[in-house]
């Protein structure tokens, strides 16, 4: 459990070496590998690096097992072909390319349908209990924009039994795990003045800088490698289905490092959200309650989404009630129900029903299960979201249908990686997971971010790994990084007079919901970068109270530094494309453009260090054997 | 170390005088249990010491079933005196059985520890004692040998339900009559059998144990049934326990000639 | 709909604290721990709270509300009189770090002297099979979301600090009867769970089962099922008789005793 070479005794939850009394200083760590973040990516990356031989460590915001990879619910999509044995991965990467509207780096939806049976596999080795099928084998069900049933689930809690499994794992192996620690910046290489002049190619890393929640005290990690592996964005918008952890700082750290960003225009807003009561708006209802028979209405009963089956997936997707019914008990000579269109399709189409006035009364629409499965397959089915709306919104979803609408879900943007080793523009800076990008292209379809985060998550590890074990010496951190890494972090508790972080992170959610959010234009996007641009102004004279240890207020101010910055990247980007297309849909540009179709937007930190620049760059071009399956 | 283990109060912990926080009427639950079984334990003593009408034709108390020694009335000993020279009374050769079986019961020691012995009194209120060892020494260590009464209680189950067949004669023992304390007797075995039968040894027995329900489909079948009854296991042991001792009230009144025995044929 | 909710929160840590008062606007259909963001937004920012997903599947935010052991998110303020004060400590099995946050180690280092799953090698075909009967029981424990409310509500180690080397806690008493119900595990954890987990300090009161959130049937379905599994291993009478004249229960073929002692690790 120690660390080798450690004398003091560390402690037993969060890995913390110094209790809350003991002298202040700061500790200190070397390790070949430091993995940010222990979401599923996360802890997957450390099981391979661990495996791979590296010393390695998680580190990780919240207590292990508590990050947002517990909310997922559907499944792990994944072409074991247990349901269908025509399943293959050349089917589950045509899928995904065409949910991500061909944006996508093939490379890695080409390397993610193929290995992501075996990462499942690894799971059930490691412990996991999925459902089964009649025979014994993983049990898969249906989700939008998948062309057979291949989500491989537990009910409707898939991401806690892969969170648990996995750390279940990391603690039988005996990995170092960081709790309730908090990275703020990377240290890199070398002298800071040579690295400011050119850009990624020169710069590796060194090491993290963070901080303790419990003690407040700063602890350094010197590494050769660090794996992002920090999740999203979603705090950024005031309704989200993300928990406060998802403030963008795997994107923040690997720009202020010098890697870039691609495709941070592209925000997957998920189209079933609970919309009441208001303390959960936002809260996810799952995909699988339309996989497993619901269907949405507006308030005059009509089921709308056959009004919105774009040309793109109208020959895959049944155009009557009778032939979509139909579907779910006979998939081969029936197309499937348009409800289960790939998330953009269905959020936007929820959006405009209840911009026509069609809504429920708290401004949701319906998604009704209650009168199309009895409520025995129901409770059985989809037990958590049945006590969700039980005892959340004291509704009985056996019996009424749920009040729904799009929520902020998921970033499809993040840290440009190398396909194979995921390793980002800055040497021995790993990106995995949602904080990476590329993988979904302009929409990612349900069930593939759980394995994504394993198929990646193993590659980085494993490249991490090797490369720390290639480097001979120990890179350098220089002790003035980590003198002004920690200025940086207590400048907050030096102001005096200025604004709460609270109030702050407030307006920005409200910002970036009103004028960044499902439905964009050039001016509300200009307007948000006004915007943006004030909230930084005051934010750097914000002010909080109280002291250093577990003080929620100085966190959050921490915090804000990144989601300030993120969402200003996603701002930029949004207005620079002027096509709709997945997750990014311009009223005043309501068609893809085949042009804006060929490249990415990457964003990289400007000169100033606060704000961020854009430039335009092609996509890779996928090999001829690949393009076939595109060929109708 | 256990004189310095001030539990909610001890030096980590958040400083908080009370010892509960909790605003419901959470004393009530373990204050009734206490009544009831102390209640219950004082009447069963009385009448398990007296040695007397337990017998009133052809009904037999549960309380002397089967009666086995010589001091039994006659016509009670339908399974003969092989205990001829037990000079006490013939309650107590038996009793041991059903009482063994509910006090090694996972409800009762629920039951009872919270309320007699405040181990705890109820969920978040601290409990009043410096130590505690659970059920690891002698001889809260013989809980373990729950299952060797259950294989006892079921024989007492169908020795009980051999009593109510006898129970459909006259007092003259012809058979085809029926009266009040038939259906007293009835309604009690049911209930001796549903407590039994929900037992958690039961469940294990039938079926818990086992890794593969899928290879054993008719265990399945059963662990089923009894994981149903043993969800109810709590009311069946209240309910019981109130039966057994309304027969034998009954059958008391009946032995004293305080009441007459209502025949319905 | 609003109104103004008083509440007592405990503020303070290991040198001592109170329960504070506060008063807060709230509206319907808020939960506690809505109430309680709004105290940190509005009138103590530095008040610590661990909160994640705030929909009762992350199990972080678990503190006691008036004496009872409870997420903050999934108490409804409509659970209570509009008029009635609710309290809210920390839980008070744990030690204290501050304000609502308590320092929860005990059950990571309880995880890590279980050891996990070791299953066989898979099918020639590269796949496992299990049917969905047999892997039910284990599916039920898994459902666990780690809150800790249950080690927090046992009296065990609540009241009797000296304990806690000794007893691993309901939390993983599930485990350990999940691992010993896994179709495909190839240990047999049954003498570990009596002795070092400390099964036989548990008596039954059910604690546990009232406060898991997650409705995990963990005394009856779990606790009760592993100490009748030690029975079989220990105190059967008909087991023993049956092992002496050559009739073995077959549910432990093949499966490797792990005993008391430190967990190996690679």
């Amino acid at each position: 459990m120690a660390p080798t070479g450690s004398t003091t005794s560390r402690h037993p939850m969060t890995g913390n070496e110094m209790r809350g009394d003991s002298a202040a200083g700061m500790e200190r760590h070397a390790y070949d590998v430091v993995v940010v973040g222990a979401g599923g990516a996360g802890l997957r990356a450390a099981i391979a690096a661990h495996d791979a031989g590296a010393r390695t460590a998680v580190v990780c915001k919240s207590l292990l097992g508590k990050a947002h990879t517990v909310m997922a619910e559907g499944g792990i999509a994944a072409a074991m072909g247990n349901r269908w044995p025509e399943d293959n991965w050349e089917v589950h990467f045509r899928d995904t390319m065409r949910g991500g509207k061909m944006l996508n780096n093939w490379r890695m939806a080409q390397l993610h349908a193929q290995e992501a049976p075996e990462r499942v596999m690894e799971l059930e080795d490691w412990g996991a209990l999925f459902d089964r099928t009649e025979d014994g084998l993983i049990s898969q069900r249906d989700f939008g924009g998948h062309k057979y049933a291949r989500l491989a689930h537990v009910g409707d809690r898939t991401g806690l039994e892969m969170i648990r499994t996995l750390q279940q794992r990391v603690v039988q192996l005996g990995i170092d795990v960081f709790m309730e620690c908090t990275v703020t910046d990377l240290l890199l290489a070398g002298d800071r003045a040579d690295l400011a002049g050119d850009r990624a190619e020169s710069r590796s890393i060194a090491g993290a800088f963070g901080y303790w929640r419990e003690t407040g005290r700063f602890i350094l990690f010197e590494a050769p490698s660090v794996i992002l592996a920090t999740g999203g964005i979603g705090k950024s918008f005031k309704v989200t289905s993300n928990s406060w952890e998802y403030t963008g700082d795997g994107h923040a750290l690997a720009l202020r490092a010098g890697a870039s960003l691609i495709n941070m225009e592209f925000v997957q807003f998920h189209p079933t959200g609970m919309v009441w009561p208001p303390s959960v708006k936002g809260l996810l209802v799952t995909e699988s309650v339309r996989g497993d028979g619901g269907i949405l209405k507006n308030s005059e009963g009509r089921r709308f989404m056959f009004d919105y089956i774009p040309d793109f997936f109208r020959a895959e997707t049944a155009d009557t009630e009778e032939e979509a019914d139909r579907w779910y008990d006979d998939k081969k000579n029936n197309r499937r129900p348009p409800e289960l269109l790939p998330r953009d399709e269905v959020a936007r189409a929820i959006n405009s029903e209840i911009k026509a006035g069609r809504g429920s009364p708290h401004g949701g629409i319906y998604l009704d299960i209650a009168s199309r499965r009895d409520p025995e397959f129901i409770r059985k089915r989809l037990p958590s979201m049945y006590h969700q709306f039980k005892e959340l919104a004291d509704v009985d979803i056996t019996a009424e249908p749920m009040e729904i609408g799009p929520t902020c879900h998921y970033v499809m943007g993040g840290v440009e990686v190398d396909p194979d080793t995921e390793l980002s523009g800055v040497t021995g800076l790993y990106a995995v997971g949602e904080c990476s990008g590329g993988m979904h292209g302009s929409n990612r379809l349900g069930g593939n971010s759980l394995s994504d985060l394993l198929v990646f998550g193993r590659r980085a590890g494993e490249a991490a790994a090797s490369y720390a074990a290639g480097q001979g010496s120990r890179p350098v951190v220089d002790e003035a990084d980590v003198k002004a890494a920690e200025r940086s972090a207590l400048a907050p508790f030096d102001v005096e007079g200025g604004e709460n972080p609270y109030t702050i992170q407030q307006d920005l959610q409200q910002t970036m919901n009103d004028l960044v959010g499902i439905i964009r234009t050039a001016s509300e996007l200009e307007e948000s970068l006004t915007a943006i641009e004030g909230l930084k102004k005051r934010a750097r004279s914000m002010v909080v109270e109280g002291h250093r240890q577990y003080n929620p207020g100085w966190h959050l101010a921490l915090d804000l530094r990144n989601m300030l910055l993120v969402s200003e990247a996603i701002a930029r980007a949004a207005l620079a494309r002027e096509e709709s297309r997945g997750g990014h849909t311009r009223d005043d540009y309501p068609k893809p453009d085949p042009d804006w179709g060929t490249k990415n937007l990457v964003v990289r930190l400007d000169d100033t260090g606060s704000g961020v620049t854009l430039t335009e760059q092609p996509l890779p071009v996928m090999p001829d054997e690949l393009k076939s399956y595109f060929e109708e | 170390m256990a004189s310095t283990d001030a539990g909610v109060r001890g030096p980590t912990r958040a400083e908080i005088e009370e010892r509960t926080l909790r605003t419901d009427r959470w004393w009530l639950s373990p204050l009734t249990t206490f009544v009831v079984f102390s209640a219950f334990v004082v009447y069963a003593t009385w009448r398990a010491f007296t040695g007397d009408d337990y017998y009133a034709s052809p009904y037999l108390s549960p309380f002397y079933s089967p009666c086995l020694t010589d001091s039994c009335v006659e016509g009670s000993s339908d399974f003969g005196t092989p205990f001829s020279w037990w000079s006490l009374s013939p309650a107590l050769l038996i009793l041991i059985f059903p009482l063994g079986f509910r006090m090694t019961c996972y409800y009762y020691r629920k039951a009872y520890y919270r309320a007699f012995w405040l181990s705890p009194p109820a969920c978040a209120v601290a409990e009043p004692h410096g130590s505690y060892s659970g059920e690891t020494r002698f001889p809260l260590i013989l809980q373990n040998i729950h299952r060797w009464f259950w294989y006892a209680a079921v024989a007492v189950a169908v020795i009980l339900t051999i009593d109510v067949v006898l129970a459909f004669r006259n007092a003259e023992h012809e058979w085809g009559h029926m009266g009040l304390g038939t259906l007293l007797m009835l309604v009690n075995v049911v209930l001796i059998w549903l407590y039994t039968l929900s037992c958690h040894s039961c469940r294990h027995i039938v079926g818990g144990r086992l890794r593969h329900f899928s290879k054993h489909p008719v265990r399945y079948r059963l662990w089923t049934w009894v994981s149903r009854l043993n969800a109810d296991h709590a009311k069946y042991a209240w309910y019981s326990l109130f039966s057994v001792a309304l027969v034998d009230l009954y059958i008391y009144l009946l032995a004293t000639g305080t009441i007459e025995d209502v025949r319905f044929f | 709909m609003g109104y103004d909710l008083k509440m007592r929160i405990w503020r303070g840590d290991q040198e001592g604290g109170e329960l504070g008062d506060y008063t807060v606007e709230v509206s319907e259909g808020e939960v506690v721990l809505d109430a309680i963001h709004r105290v940190q937004a509005t009138q103590a920012g530095d008040l610590a709270v661990r909160w994640n997903c705030k929909a009762g599947k992350c199990g972080s935010c678990s503190a006691e509300i008036n004496g009872r052991p409870r997420l903050l998110c999934m108490t409804r303020l409509s659970d209570f009189d509009a008029g009635e004060t609710i309290t809210v400590t920390p839980m008070r099995t744990f030690p204290v770090i501050r304000d609502l946050v308590t320092d929860v180690s005990f059950n990571y280092e309880k995880a890590r002297q279980l050891p996990g799953a070791e299953l066989g090698p898979r099918d020639d075909d590269g796949k496992r099979r299990m049917m969905q009967i047999d892997v039910e029981r284990g599916q039920e424990f898994r459902k666990c979301i780690e809150c800790f409310l249950c080690q927090d509500t046992c009296h065990v180690v609540r009241d009797h600090d000296h304990n806690k080397p000794a007893f691993a806690g309901p939390r993983f008493f599930l485990r350990y009867a999940e691992l010993d119900m896994h179709p495909l595990d190839t240990h047999d954890r049954r003498v570990l769970a009596q002795g070092a987990a400390g099964l036989g300090l548990c008596n039954i009161t059910k604690c546990c089962t009232e406060v898991c959130p997650e409705g995990i049937k963990i005394t009856d379905n779990a606790i009760i099922p592993m100490k009748e599994r030690v029975v079989d291993r220990k105190y059967d009478p008909l087991v023993w008789l049956g092992n002496k004249i050559g009739l073995r229960p077959r549910d432990y073929e093949g499966r490797m005793e792990v005993g008391e002692g430190p967990v190996r690790r690679p």
